[in-house]
C-alpha cells in the first residue's frame, strides 16, 4: 500500500518516469493498475499464502491432491464459514468484534429445523431463520451500541447465554430431518451442479454482493469511516450508532444463513451447531488481511482466508500426517499470514 | 440588513456542575467574516460544536434564517448550509481524499450505490478550486500520507462542497507553514467574495484581525465583546481588550465599565 505511494511522495528528479508523470499532472494513485494493487494487496497476499500452501500439499501427496473429491469436500463445508466471515469483516472494519455468531447459527438452525419439522416448506424455514438472525443480531448489537458494553465481552456473554438457552430447551437432543433432501428448496440451496456443491455457488454470489456493498455502496463507505474515525464520522452527520447496529444485524443475518446451510448439509440439527466455527471464522478474517484496528479490510481477501483455514485440516490429513498436526498448522498459517500482512497494513494516524 | 444565517440566543451548556457556556448570544450574517477569539477554556470549542450540531445546548435557542430549530444535530447543521472545519480536521486518515470529502454525504445512484467516478472527478475539481493542488497527490491518495497543510486542504474542500452558506474554521492556521497559512487566508477571501459567511476562530489575534471584519470575544462562557473592525481601530486595541479581561475579575470589571461605549 505504502511502498508504491511513498516512492512518488519522495519522487526525485532522477526518476525519469516520476518526472514525466508529474509534468503531465498525473499521479501514480490515478493509475488503475497501481490502485488495484494498492487496494487489493492484502487479498493478493492471502491468495499467495493459499497457493503456496496448496503447492506444498500437492508436492507432499500428489496422488491424493489430484482428486476432485478432496476439493469437493472442502467446498461443501466452506459456504457455512463464508456466510459468517464476510459479515464479520464489516463488524471488524467498523471497529468492533462479534463473538456471538456461533450461538446465532445454532439458534437460527434450530428455528429452521422446527419449522421444517412442523411440516412447512423449508423456504419458510429459511425466512424464519433469517428473522431470528436479525433479531438476535439486533439484541447483541443493542448491548454493544446502546448499552455501551465492551463488544468483546458482551458478545462473548451473549454467545454463552444463547447457547445455554438452546441446551436447556432441547436437553441436548439433536433433531434429524430425513425428508429434507426431497424438497425443491434443498435442491436449490444444497444440491449438486456438475460436481460442484450448489451452496458453494450461493456463497460465491454472497461474497461478490458483499464485496460490492463494502467497496461501492454508501453502507460500506460509512462502515469504513466510522471504523476509521468515529468522532469525525459523527461530526459529519453520520449516525454512528445506526451504522454499528447495521453491522451487527448483518452478522446475525449471515450467521442465520450459515446455520441453515449447516443443517442442509447434514440433514440434522445439533444443539452444538456453530460452536466449532468461532475460532476458525475469526482467524479467517485476519488471515485474509483485514486489519484488527478498524477502518480497512478486504472481503475477497477474507474469503480466501476462509479457504486457506478450511483447507488446513483436509490438507494436513491428506498429506499423511496425523490429526495431531492440524492445530500446529492452524497456528503456523495464522502467524505467517499476519507477519506477511505487516507489510501491507501500515496504520496511518 | 443582510440575511441572518444563524443566531444563538442565550445559549447555555453545562457539563455536570460546570458551565462551559453561560448564556451566549451570537449571530452570523450572509457574506461576513466574523472572528471569534478567547482564551483557552473560554468556551470557543463548545460554541463551535453547538453550531456544528455535534453538541446540544443545555438551554437557549438556535435560529436558522430566523426560524427556530428543533432536534439540532450534525446532519441538520449541514443541511442548513453550515460546514465546519474542526480543529482536529475530522478526517478518516486511512481512507482516500475522495471518501473523506464525501463523508456523510456520498453521491449515490439508485439503491445507494456510490457514483465512484463522479465522486473522484468532483473531489479533484474541489482540490484544484481551493488551490491545494499538488503533483504529489490525487483524489485517490490516502489522507494519512498527506502533510498537515494538505490535510487541512481536504477538510476545507469538504466544507466548500455543496455551496454552503457559512463555513466555520476552528483554528485553521495552527501548525501550518507560512505558505499554507496564506492559502487558508486566500480561501477565506475567496469564500467571502462568493457571498459566503465565515466564522474564523484563532489564537493569533493578528491573523484574526487581518481576515475578519467583526469580532466576538468569549470569556469564561460569555460573549464579552461584539465589535466591528471600525469600532476597534487596530489589532492592538483587540489585544489590549483581551489582556484586560484576563486580569483578575474586579480589576478588569472596573476598566470595562470605564471603557464601555
Amino acid at each position: 500500500m505504502t511502498e508504491t505511494a511513498n516512492s512518488t511522495v519522495s519522487a526525485k528528479p532522477l526518476d525519469a518516469n516520476a518526472a514525466r508523470r508529474a509534468a503531465e499532472g498525473r499521479h501514480a494513485d490515478d493509475s488503475k493498475f497501481r490502485r488495484y494493487l494498492r487496494d487489493n494487496r492484502p487479498a493478493i497476499g492471502s491468495l499467495l499464502v493459499f497457493v503456496v500452501m496448496l503447492a506444498i500439499f500437492f508436492v507432499g501427496n500428489t496422488a491424493v491432491f489430484s482428486q476432485w473429491s478432496i476439493y469437493r469436500a472442502v467446498l461443501q463445508g466452506l459456504p457455512v464459514v463464508l456466510f459468517v466471515v464476510v459479515p464479520l469483516v464489516f463488524v471488524v472494519t467498523v471497529g468492533e468484534i462479534d463473538l456471538s455468531f456461533p450461538a446465532t447459527m445454532g439458534m437460527s438452525g434450530w428455528v429452521f429445523s422446527l419449522v421444517v419439522q412442523a411440516g412447512y416448506d423449508p423456504f419458510i424455514g429459511i425466512l424464519a431463520a433469517a428473522v431470528t438472525g436479525v433479531v438476535l443480531g439486533a439484541c447483541v448489537g443493542g448491548l454493544v451500541v446502546y448499552a455501551n458494553l465492551s463488544s468483546l465481552i458482551a458478545t462473548l456473554g451473549m454467545n454463552f447465554m444463547l447457547r445455554g438457552v438452546i441446551l436447556i430447551k432441547t436437553q441436548g437432543l439433536s433433531m434429524a430431518l430425513p425428508d429434507l433432501p426431497d424438497t425443491t428448496t434443498y435442491q436449490i440451496f444444497s444440491g449438486d451442479l456438475y460436481g460442484v456443491p450448489v451452496q458453494f455457488l450461493w456463497a460465491i454470489l454472497f461474497v461478490i454482493v458483499c464485496s460490492v456493498l463494502y467497496n461501492r455502496h454508501r453502507f460500506g463507505a460509512r462502515v469504513h469511516v466510522v471504523g476509521d474515525n468515529p468522532d469525525a464520522a459523527q461530526q459529519m452527520g453520520i449516525n454512528i450508532k445506526t451504522v454499528r447496529m447495521q453491522t451487527y444485524i448483518f452478522v446475525g443475518l449471515g450467521a442465520a444463513f450459515a446455520g441453515v446451510f449447516a443443517v442442509l448439509i447434514n440433514f440434522t440439527w445439533y444443539p452444538t451447531a456453530g460452536d466449532g466455527y468461532l475460532l476458525p471464522a475469526l482467524a479467517s478474517v485476519f488471515v485474509g488481511g483485514t486489519a484488527p484496528w478498524g477502518g480497512v479490510g478486504t472481503i475477497v481477501g477474507s474469503a480466501i482466508g476462509s479457504l486457506t483455514v478450511a483447507f488446513i485440516q483436509t490438507g494436513v490429513v491428506g498429506v499423511g500426517l496425523s490429526g495431531f498436526y492440524v492445530q500446529f498448522f492452524y497456528g503456523l498459517i495464522i502467524i505467517l499470514s499476519l507477519l506477511g500482512h505487516r507489510w501491507n497494513q501500515i496504520r496511518y494516524r | 440588513m443582510a440575511e441572518r444565517i444563524i443566531e444563538l440566543k442565550d445559549v447555555k451548556k453545562s457539563y455536570g456542575q460546570v458551565y462551559a457556556l453561560g448564556g451566549v448570544d451570537l449571530h452570523v450574517d450572509k457574506g461576513e467574516v466574523v472572528g471569534l477569539v478567547g482564551d483557552n477554556g473560554a468556551g470557543k470549542s463548545t460554541l463551535i460544536k453547538i453550531l456544528a450540531g455535534a453538541v446540544r445546548p443545555t438551554s437557549g435557542q438556535i435560529l436558522v434564517r430566523g426560524q427556530p430549530v428543533t432536534n439540532w444535530n450534525a446532519a441538520r447543521s449541514r443541511e442548513a448550509g453550515i460546514e465546519t472545519v474542526f480543529q482536529d480536521r475530522a478526517l478518516a486518515v486511512q481512507q482516500t481524499i475522495t471518501r473523506n470529502i464525501f463523508m456523510g454525504r456520498e453521491l449515490t445512484g439508485p439503491g445507494g450505490f456510490l457514483r465512484v467516478a463522479e465522486q473522484e472527478r468532483e473531489a479533484g475539481k474541489l482540490m484544484r478550486e481551493i488551490g491545494f493542488t499538488s503533483k504529489v497527490f490525487s483524489p485517490n491518495s490516502i489522507v494519512g500520507q498527506l502533510s498537515g497543510g494538505e490535510r487541512q486542504g481536504v477538510a476545507i474542500a469538504r466544507a466548500i462542497y455543496n455551496q454552503s452558506d457559512l463555513i466555520i474554521l476552528d483554528e485553521p492556521t495552527t501548525a501550518l507553514s507560512l505558505t499554507e497559512t496564506a492559502k487558508v487566508f486566500h480561501f477565506v477571501r475567496q469564500a467571502r467574495a462568493a457571498g459566503r459567511a465565515v466564522l474564523f476562530i484563532g489564537h493569533n489575534i493578528h491573523h484574526v484581525y487581518d481576515i475578519a471584519e467583526r469580532f466576538v470575544v468569549l470569556d469564561r462562557g460569555r460573549a464579552v465583546l461584539n465589535a466591528t473592525k471600525a469600532e476597534l481601530g487596530s489589532a492592538e486595541a483587540l489585544i489590549k481588550f483581551m489582556e484586560d479581561i484576563a486580569r483578575p475579575a474586579e480589576e478588569a470589571g472596573r476598566e470595562l465599565f470605564a471603557e464601555a461605549p
